[in-house]
């Protein structure tokens, strides 16, 4: 019995001693924080996919409300609707972005760009680009092990089992950017997101000439200019074989699909140009 | 028998060429001479399209200390300075040369007698390895002089020749030592007298008596080398491995170099071009080229001077065989599969080996069972199954602390996996990014002081 009280009577003590103890130190300690970091990150999507920049939510939520000017901060995920109403609850002005959307820059599907050796390394874009060219003739284009769509949180991109490509759900993308920074040949660019998803763009990013190209993919950018040259708002530009539509100047004309000869320039959701303003092609 | 201690596999030797004498090879038609056949910065070409070159001029300068020199291996004229595919189909800067005749510089040296006299200082001695380009010659192709020049506080104890070519099939450094184990004999006298030192071990796998007995032979008349039989494992011919077996020291991780424990590796052809360069003043233009293979008619030694296309050398051999192979650049441990078999021959190539059938292609990855035999197997002390789950994880701090840059990327532990698991393609793929991101911190910390 004796023994039974004297454990008792100790464990207390140590527990009080411990409180005391602990109290004094977390008011010597204690960290202010803004209490408003937590209201900032319920009002944030919660994915955590560190499209902002940041590693997490709680990190944005923390510059959101640290910093005097918010403009350069944005939560692709959340989109305007979630910065407005951060900004409204900070009272600051709400940072202005256009939507944006992944887009793959590759056309050379299987049926375009025909294999030329087999790979049978570890599944992976990342291994076998930094091992060498890739199974088809093309230095540059898609590898299709989908890297991209491994890193994709919101199940925005799939591999298309027929052209070994991976597709963008525009509906679904965030443009989190997370598969920009996975794909290791560079094809996807987080372009601007029209309305109704409609996109023109150049689909290849081969810098080969012209001749290499062609026997490589059928679906490639041989660098010929003529989409250059019938742009009316100089949209495009050529460097080094590749031409490039850039996304805050094209007004979609579609002008410069109707003249691609390899039909590398690709058009989505639209109709192409009505077919007397079309030049007849083989 | 000496060996390596740690770790290791016994892969079948397979050496299919070990009994061809070195042939050699006709003179190409047109060569290409790629800028980065090293390590290191890749050269600036010093002549331009339409000039005549004759054999051993200098056709690109090495760009800074760790670099190495390119000559012209055919006498001819240069018809481009463009990007041309290498063997993994991706395009490097080169230096076309169309041939005309075979007109050899007139200061190199072409007579066959063996020259055991050398009056130059060590300084001079590294100082024409520099100018002849010199490179590892046994793939690493690390710039040799850059090897010879000691940092300051270190002292270099042997000349470690490296004889024992573990990589199944090749036989390179087996021909070259047995044929022409004079002029070897003499390249390691002047690396050891470039470098100050009076050991030289010659470390040979005892697979290859022939070349033992030859060197054996031709460095009796010098006390100071001693060639070393080694016991049978791969990869034994790895730098670390072959110090460890010849001298018992163990190379810490890096950012140590086998200097720290005192000793200098050079592969048994670099030392023949080591010699040539030095005593005949002959630049590094042409190499031993073993192409072989299961698939391959005729397995050869080829003496082929660089820039020649991959695809005339298996054409000699006996052509691809019918149907799906794998041509590799290398043995089948460390080679590289090619893809482009008009790519040339670079400095650092050693072997074609040419697999046909089941040889051809890998089995297909089941799940890891965790039976720990890449951990037994890998000479470095590592753990690959970790490391290889680490890199599909992305976990780069956690290959960080695993060690993964120690990694000598020998294969050891994808052999040995009873489960088929691609393990080194994904340590390779994290020992870059762990590389890439430690020098990342590297310059951030020198542009912060």
């Amino acid at each position: 019995m004796e023994v039974l009280l004297f454990t008792v009577l100790t464990l207390c003590a140590l527990g009080v001693l411990s409180a005391v103890v602990l109290y004094f130190v977390a008011r010597r300690f204690r960290v202010e924080e803004d209490p408003r970091i937590d209201e900032v990150e319920k009002m944030l999507p919660g994915a955590n996919c560190g499209g902002c920049g940041f590693a997490g939510c709680r990190g944005m939520a923390d510059a959101l409300v640290t910093h005097e000017d918010i403009s350069a901060l944005y939560c692709p995920v959340g989109g305007a609707e979630c910065m407005n109403r951060v900004a409204s609850y900070l009272g600051k002005s709400a940072p202005v972005k256009e939507a944006q959307t992944a887009t793959v820059r590759c056309g050379g599907a299987c049926a375009q760009r025909p294999r030329t050796n087999t790979y049978d390394g570890a599944r992976s874009c990342a291994v076998a680009a930094s091992l060498y060219a890739g199974e088809t003739g093309c230095a540059f284009g898609c590898v299709g092990f989908g890297d991209c769509v491994k890193v994709c949180t919101f199940g925005a991109l799939r591999m298309n089992p027929q052209t070994g490509l991976p597709e963008v759900d525009p509906e679904k993308c965030t443009a989190c950017g997370a598969c920009v920074k996975a794909c290791p040949k560079h094809i996807i660019e987080l372009r601007k997101r029209w309305p109704g998803n409609r996109a023109v763009y150049v689909s290849c990013v081969s810098h080969d000439r012209g001749a290499a190209v062609m026997k490589a993919c059928k679906a490639g950018c041989i660098g010929c200019g003529k989409c250059v040259k019938v742009c009316p708002f100089g949209a495009i530009t050529l460097d080094k074989n590749l031409a490039y539509i850039d996304p805050q100047k094209c007004r979609l004309c579609r002008k410069c699909v109707n003249e691609c000869p390899t039909g590398a320039i690709v058009l989505s959701n639209m109709k192409p140009l009505p077919v007397d303003k079309v030049q007849v092609k083989e | 028998m000496k060996t390596f201690r740690k770790g290791g596999i016994h892969p079948s030797e397979n050496k299919l060429s070990a009994g061809a004498a070195i042939e050699e090879f006709a003179l190409p038609d047109v060569v290409v001479l790629p800028l980065s056949q090293h390590i290191g910065a890749p050269a600036t070409p010093v002549v331009a399209v339409g000039d005549h070159v004759v054999v051993g001029q200098l056709v690109a300068e090495a760009t800074g200390f760790v670099s190495a020199r390119v000559h012209a291996s055919v006498s001819g004229t240069v018809v481009a300075i463009e990007p041309r595919l290498n063997p993994q189909g991706i395009k490097q800067p080169a230096i076309v040369i169309r041939r005309e005749e075979d007109q050899w510089a007139p200061e190199i040296d072409r007579s066959q007698r063996v020259v055991t006299e050398c009056v130059l200082s060590g300084a001079e001695i590294i100082e024409k390895i520099r100018r002849a380009g010199i490179v590892g010659l046994g793939g690493a192709t690390f710039p040799t002089h850059v090897k010879l020049t000691i940092p300051a506080g270190r002292k270099a104890e042997f000349v470690i020749v490296n004889g024992a070519e573990c990589e199944p099939y090749l036989t390179s450094d087996q021909r070259v030592m047995t044929e022409r184990s004079g002029e070897v004999v003499e390249g390691a006298r002047l690396l050891a007298k470039a470098l100050g030192v009076t050991r030289v071990l010659i470390g040979i796998e005892n697979n290859k008596p022939e070349a033992i007995a030859r060197m054996t032979e031709a460095a009796a008349r010098y006390p100071e080398i001693e060639v070393v039989p080694l016991r049978m494992k791969y990869p034994q011919g790895g730098e670390k491995q072959l110090i460890a077996a010849l001298t018992g020291r163990e190379v810490p991780p890096p950012p140590a170099l086998p200097i720290d424990v005192g000793a200098v590796v050079s592969n048994a052809s670099t030392v023949l071009a080591v010699y040539e360069a030095v005593q005949k003043d002959k630049p590094l233009v042409e190499r031993v080229v073993t192409v072989t293979g299961k698939g391959l008619k005729e397995p050869k030694n080829l003496l082929v001077r660089l820039g020649t296309p991959m695809s005339a050398l298996i054409e000699v051999a006996g052509g691809l065989p019918e149907g799906d192979c794998k041509v590799l650049g290398g043995g089948p441990m460390m080679g590289r599969a090619m893809i482009q078999l008009d790519a040339p021959v670079t400095k650092g190539c050693s072997g074609i080996t040419v697999l046909s059938g089941a040889d051809a292609s890998r089995q297909p990855a089941q799940t890891c069972i965790k039976c720990a035999k890449c951990v037994a197997a890998c000479p470095m002390g590592l753990e690959p199954y970790l490391l290889s789950k680490g890199a599909q994880r992305q976990k780069w701090e956690a290959l960080e602390a695993g060690d993964v840059t120690s990694c000598i990327e020998c294969g050891c532990c994808q052999a040995t996996c009873p489960a088929h698991l691609p393990l080194l393609d994904w340590i390779r793929l994290g020992k870059q990014t762990v590389s890439g991101m430690i020098r990342a911190r590297a310059m951030a910390q020198t542009s912060r002081k």
